[in-house]
């Protein structure tokens, strides 16, 4: 279920019947994307784009918390880490 | 009256109808139920030798001299793609299907069918465009046929093109050929094609810049026989299906195993972002110019040198190995690390929201 | 690609799997809800790095896999109308009706066609005012937003060739269904990360408190699997429960509240039946009255087609994790991709389809 690629906006446009629309690029792989439900969105954002909608906007802060999460085991010493074979 | 014990069972359909009372899309997918209708009826039906061998082309003896025989049909939609069109593509596919025997292309067939309503000058431009392409390899198109259809039962045109060619003396290319030991090679990135198609494929359009990797492949197989002769076992030019469907297929026919290196398997960002955006694994994608070659180990360095010296394969690389393990099978280590099974893809991959 | 790749390094995945061996000292049942994080796991074979102690089994969370046959044989009989143009996402193309699927009725003439949004069926409506427009709307939250805007513009363009099929469902009643089943074996949960991006994680504390269970939100990458096994089996082993988000770089408690907003407006709760499962309570959503013009079985009367289920296919016990693929007697032999008898092995995320595409034992 749910198939989520992020993306970023590079377009933002009004649609005539007050659905924002806009421009998402995956790596460069362009598709027009509808932003209504992400409406404090930027161009420059990251958004998670399901069917064609921005489901969410991805936090750039809060991205790094799987790295962050890691480090500290790692100082906690919950971390004995073998070479992986 | 009754018939003979054996005349019985050659009527006998050998797909149970109860499981495909009619021919499905998927029988024409390259994936496993196209390989079901062509070992289960069709060799059993023509049943010969040279059938056998399931290779892009057929490989005869004529007087002495090795010739290469291969028939392609091509239906695409649309007609005009990034990077190609059916024309080009007619030519370069039979034009691959011998190299991928090793031979060099002598002549090319071309037939038509046409649906009824076909602009003219689309007829035209694919007419030069199957023109431009064989001069570019230097074969000509030497025979044709040409059938109209009515509106409704074409989609604009069908082309079929047949070649024949001819294999080097000591050039023994087969897929029964992969060993243990050997080495899995592509002349570079994977999936161009099949993205290139959906890029403009009706109701799932996107935006990119990729292209077709449509290319004709005789002078690189050239290149690489040359260099390695007989280090080269098997060469593949993995189309409908993708990577994954041509490993398989020589794993099976060889009855080794194939170790795939996720990390090393290229592919455009585009494409990969292409892949995830549908739902595709990029291993089921077809590519209409790429070629795998599995090469002696100790051929693989210079096999992979000559391949990125060569315009169509400065991104080759290394793929995987054959192995003793698994026989007739292919498994993948992950971009993490994990192990995994390619399988034969099952019908035509569809896009997908979940 | 950004925020992708970074999520599948080795080296930090390889971490993961470290220090899941480490804080797992007995036998753990967990459940993906999802049928994309299914894929990623056995995709990029997280299934083979983890311990012997930690079973995951493939939870419902797959539209493809529960919705239902019935459902499935009414869009063949709208499909093969000539009037329509019947629209769906890929997935659902084949999945096999009673007798049937979409693909093969598109073989057959059918006006069926692929979509990559709800959105673009609207167009095609606008552009097709002589035919009937008629859209398989399925999915789970995630995808409510879209089919809700999809009717919502339909109704503000007085389009009246639009209709949708609806067979949306909600996954919180098919947890609290799991885990207050006398043979639940899960034990703790990788929720829906991108149901939660839209939904938020609130309505998932009550359930973690009733049943003592450990819920994590989870994204759909290598390394955030691998962050929420470890998060729960952690849990788990400490005889902790909650909820803990692992995916908080796309979900909030709260969730997206303008999404929520719409799919308000337009679409009500009700009763769903899922396949293989039955009828959950409060399980789906349907159309609110005043949109009911937008309902394609109403529209079109196969509201009367009634069907049964296969009898061998365990499809139901699998997708509540009692069993595996490979313990039920049709598994890869009766029951394959290209033949399949129940819904999970049509969805390549379907557990079945997964388990025999990439798990398959050699034999």
């Amino acid at each position: 279920m749910c198939l989520g690629v992020p993306g970023k906006v590079i377009e933002i446009q009004e649609n005539p019947l007050g659905m924002t629309m806009g421009k998402v690029s995956f790596a460069g792989i362009v598709k027009e994307v509808c932003l209504a439900y992400v409406p404090d969105v930027q161009v420059g954002d990251y958004v998670i784009v399901h069917v064609g909608f921005a489901i969410s906007k991805v936090d750039e802060q809060e991205a790094m918390e799987v790295f962050k999460y890691l480090q500290e085991m790692d100082e906690l010493g919950e971390l004995d880490i073998p070479q992986p074979d | 009256m009754t018939a003979p014990r054996d005349l019985l069972t050659s009527l006998q359909c050998p797909i149970p109808i109860r499981d495909y009372p009619t021919v499905l899309l998927a029988h024409g997918g390259g994936g496993s139920l196209t390989q079901m209708l062509i070992e289960r009826m069709f060799v059993q039906a023509f049943d010969n030798p040279t059938l056998e061998m399931l290779h892009d082309a057929a490989v005869m003896d004529v007087n002495g001299a090795r010739l290469a025989f291969s028939t392609d049909s091509f239906v695409i939609s649309p007609l005009f793609f990034p990077g190609g069109d059916i024309g080009s593509l007619a030519v370069h596919g039979t034009v691959n299907d011998l190299a991928m025997a090793g031979a060099r292309p002598l002549g090319l067939s071309s037939a038509l069918i046409l649906e009824e309503g076909l602009p003219m000058e689309d007829l035209w431009r694919i007419v030069q465009s199957m023109q431009a392409a064989a001069a570019e390899v230097g074969v000509p198109i030497i025979t044709g046929d040409t059938k109209v259809v009515d509106k409704g039962k074409g989609d604009g045109a069908f082309i079929n093109t047949t070649g024949i060619g001819l294999i080097p003396d000591g050039i023994r290319i087969s897929p029964t050929r992969a060993q243990p030991g050997d080495v899995a090679l592509i002349n570079g990135p994977i999936a161009d094609h099949g993205i290139a198609i959906m890029s403009v494929r009706e109701g799932l359009e996107f935006e990119t810049t990729i292209e077709s990797d449509s290319a004709p492949l005789h002078d690189l197989v050239a290149a690489l026989l040359g260099a390695v002769g007989d280090g080269v076992h098997v060469l593949r030019d993995p189309t409908r299906g993708g990577v994954a469907s041509a490993l398989n297929e020589i794993a099976q026919k060889a009855r080794v195993g194939i170790r795939l290196d996720e990390k090393a398997i290229p592919i455009r960002e585009q494409v990969r972002a292409a892949c995830e955006i549908l739902g595709f694994d990029p291993l089921y994608v077809a590519n209409e110019g790429k070629c795998i070659a599995i090469v002696a180990a100790s051929a693989a360095e210079t096999a992979l040198e000559v391949m990125r010296g060569h315009p169509l394969g400065r991104d080759a690389a290394i793929i995987g190995r054959v192995v003793e393990e698994h026989p007739g099978r292919v498994f993948l280590r992950s971009r993490i690390g994990g192990l995994r099974v390619v399988d034969m893809l099952s019908g035509e991959q569809l896009p997908r929201i979940c | 690609m950004k925020f992708v790749d970074e999520y599948r390094n080795e080296t930090e995945a390889q971490k993961f799997v470290q220090a899941i061996h480490q804080v797992t000292t007995q036998p753990w049942t967990l459940m993906e809800i999802c049928g994309g994080q299914t894929h990623t796991i056995i995709k990029f074979g997280i299934d083979r790095l983890l311990p012997e102690e930690i079973t995951l089994v493939h939870g419902p969370g797959c539209p493809v896999c529960v919705t239902p046959l019935e459902l499935i044989d009414k869009a063949i009989a709208i499909a093969r109308r000539p009037e329509v143009i019947f629209t769906t996402f890929g997935d659902m193309m084949r999945v096999p009706g009673s007798e049937a699927d979409l693909l093969s009725v598109k073989a057959q003439g059918g006006d069926v066609r692929m979509l990559y949004s709800p959105l673009d069926a609207v167009k095609l409506a606008q552009q097709n005012p002589d035919r009937q427009v008629v859209f398989f709307a399925v999915g789970f939250e995630t995808t409510a937003p879209a089919n809700a805007m999809a009717v919502w513009q339909a109704k503000q363009l007085g389009l009246d060739n639009f209709s949708i099929l609806c067979s949306h469902v909600l996954v919180p009643p098919a947890m609290e269904a799991i885990l207050s089943s006398p043979h639940n074996l899960v034990q703790g949960f990788l929720a829906a990360g991108h149901v939660c991006a839209v939904m938020g994680y609130w309505e998932y504390e009550p359930i973690a408190e009733k049943y003592r269970t450990p819920i994590a939100p989870t994204g759909f990458e290598p390394l955030d699997l691998l962050q929420g096994i470890y998060i729960v089996v952690k849990m788990l082993e400490e005889g902790r429960w909650g909820v803990e988000n692992q995916y908080v770089r796309a979900v909030t408690r709260e969730g997206n509240v303008s999404a929520q907003k719409l799919v308000k407006q337009v679409f009500q709760v009700c009763d769903r039946p899922w396949r293989g499962i039955g009828v959950i309570p409060k399980s789906g959503l349907c159309l609110k009255p005043e949109f009911a013009d937008f309902d394609a079985a109403e529209r079109f009367e196969v509201t009367g087609i009634v069907t049964q289920e296969s009898s061998v296919c365990i499809a139901g016990e699998i997708m509540q994790g009692l069993k595996k693929p490979h313990q039920c007697p049709a598994f890869g032999a009766e029951c394959t991709p290209e033949h399949p008898l129940g819904a999970p092995m049509v969805s390549t995320e379907g557990a079945c389809a997964a388990y025999y595409q990439y798990g398959r034992v050699v034999t």
